[in-house]
């Protein structure tokens, strides 16, 4: 079933540390956001594979915004 | 010989290089540190050059930065051209979209005043504790405003403290927030806020502008100038202004501001009993402003089923973003996927205001 990982606030990809067609766990970071000059981690919410990614670093996301889905 | 007796070197007095010292301390934080670089770089300067005999750079009516002192601070420009920029920086979205998270900002306040209790009784007059109580607000373009107006000799050590110790948020509130809540307050997940329109964001600045100085006149320099700023961000048809506003104009101001209060720092009004007692006083005033804030969320718990993560409480002394920050890290570290950052910026922004009505009223009733 595949699940979608959610931008959990406002914010810039500062850094997206998985590529499509990756293994991961829950808990393994996926993505680095900055907002207000913090670095704050997503982090995979199951384990799985990554299916898509939606997001390039440099992007402005919303909060909710479709960050990757994993598989 | 007379170029002896015009040679500084040889006016050189024992307090004039322990200010130099404080200088180098400054400049230290500065550089290396990077605790605020933006003010103490200019302001440790400031203190140095002061501090140099026979300049004529503080003479009232021809030194150099003393009419940046006397035009920017003591006519009141810098701060609230400060305040344009901050206006125009700051979105009220998190603060419109969790209402009462205002309270918090608000109860953060009461470290201003029992500072201000505090410091009237050990000694120091009305004016004088206001300007030591507004430290606790965590806003250096307010207490520079206030003390400027207030008690414009303590002007180099409130505003050294209160810029140290919004350098310094990360280390002190942190203890104090730990020592207030349970592991599982932390981990509290607050609910999704509702999403606020770009109508609300717009009326805003104007209404509550209004609203604000018709209740707090003396804020309105402040008041005014902030929600300026708010609107030339929200209106969205003059970017060119906001950009400047936040940008050039707030970079500009900083430099006369940094210098000249760094210049008001000579070794006869800063080496005194009285300055550490300020710094003191400062850090009991932030310390209050926290619990204050982090105890009244536990209290709303008592009566919500919303919750509110106490953590956000710390945030409403205002130190934007620094404050909300130390929210979000916290949080995180007791569920790495707790984000409290946007929570957390209600009650800072919330905090910005409630320090100026806070001054506003100091005003009123001491100016």
């Amino acid at each position: 079933m595949a699940q979608e990982v959610l931008a959990a606030l406002a914010g810039n990809v500062w850094q997206v540390s998985v590529g499509v067609g990756d293994t991961v766990e829950e808990d393994d970071e996926l993505f680095v956001l900055e907002a207000l000059k913090m670095e704050i981690p997503v982090y995979s919410p199951c384990d799985g594979t990554i299916k898509e990614i939606r997001v390039k670093k440099g992007d402005k996301v919303e909060e909710d915004d479709v960050l990757a889905v994993i598989d | 010989m007379a170029v002896f007796e015009h040679m500084g070197i040889f006016a050189v007095t024992p307090g004039m290089c322990l200010m130099w010292l404080v200088s180098a301390t400054l400049l230290y934080l500065a550089i290396k540190k990077k605790y605020e670089p933006l003010l103490l770089l200019p302001i440790g300067f400031g203190i140095l050059v002061a501090n140099l005999p026979l300049t004529n750079l503080m003479d009232p009516g021809e030194g150099l930065i003393w009419r940046f002192y006397h035009y920017g601070v003591e006519w009141e420009l810098i701060p609230p051209l400060i305040f344009l920029g901050l206006g125009a920086l700051t979105d009220f979205g998190p603060l419109l979209s969790q209402p009462r998270l205002i309270f918090l900002g608000a109860a953060a306040q009461a470290g201003v005043y029992v500072t201000f209790f505090v410091a009237t009784s050990s000694g120091f007059t009305l004016e004088e504790a206001a300007a030591i109580g507004i430290i606790g607000g965590a806003d250096g373009p307010t207490t520079i405003f206030l003390t400027a107006k207030l008690a414009p000799h303590l002007l180099g050590a409130c505003a050294v403290a209160a810029y140290s110790y919004m350098a310094l948020v990360p280390v002190i509130q942190p203890p104090v927030m730990r020592l207030l809540t349970t592991e599982n307050e932390r981990r509290i997940k607050m609910a999704k806020a509702r999403k606020i329109s770009d109508r609300e964001k717009l009326l805003f600045p104007i209404v509550a502008g209004a609203v604000i100085i018709l209740l707090v006149p003396a804020s309105a320099p402040l008041i005014a100038m902030f929600m300026l700023g708010n609107l030339f961000r929200e209106s969205k048809v003059v970017e060119r202004l906001s950009d400047a506003a936040q940008n050039s104009l707030m970079n500009i101001v900083t430099i006369f501001l940094g210098l000249s209060v760094g210049a008001t720092m000579n070794a006869n009004n800063f080496l005194r009993r009285e300055v550490i007692f300020i710094f003191v006083l400062g850090l009991f005033a932030f310390i209050i402003g926290t619990a204050t804030g982090v105890i009244l969320a536990k209290i709303m718990n008592l009566f919500t089923s919303n919750k509110i993560n106490p953590l956000v409480g710390g945030a409403g002394v205002s130190a934007v973003p620094m404050a909300a920050r130390v929210s979000q890290k916290m949080g995180m570290e007791a569920d790495k996927k707790n984000h409290l950052l946007m929570f957390a910026m209600g009650p800072n922004i919330a905090g910005v205001i409630g320090t100026v009505i806070a001054a506003g009223i100091f005003l009123t009733m001491l100016g």
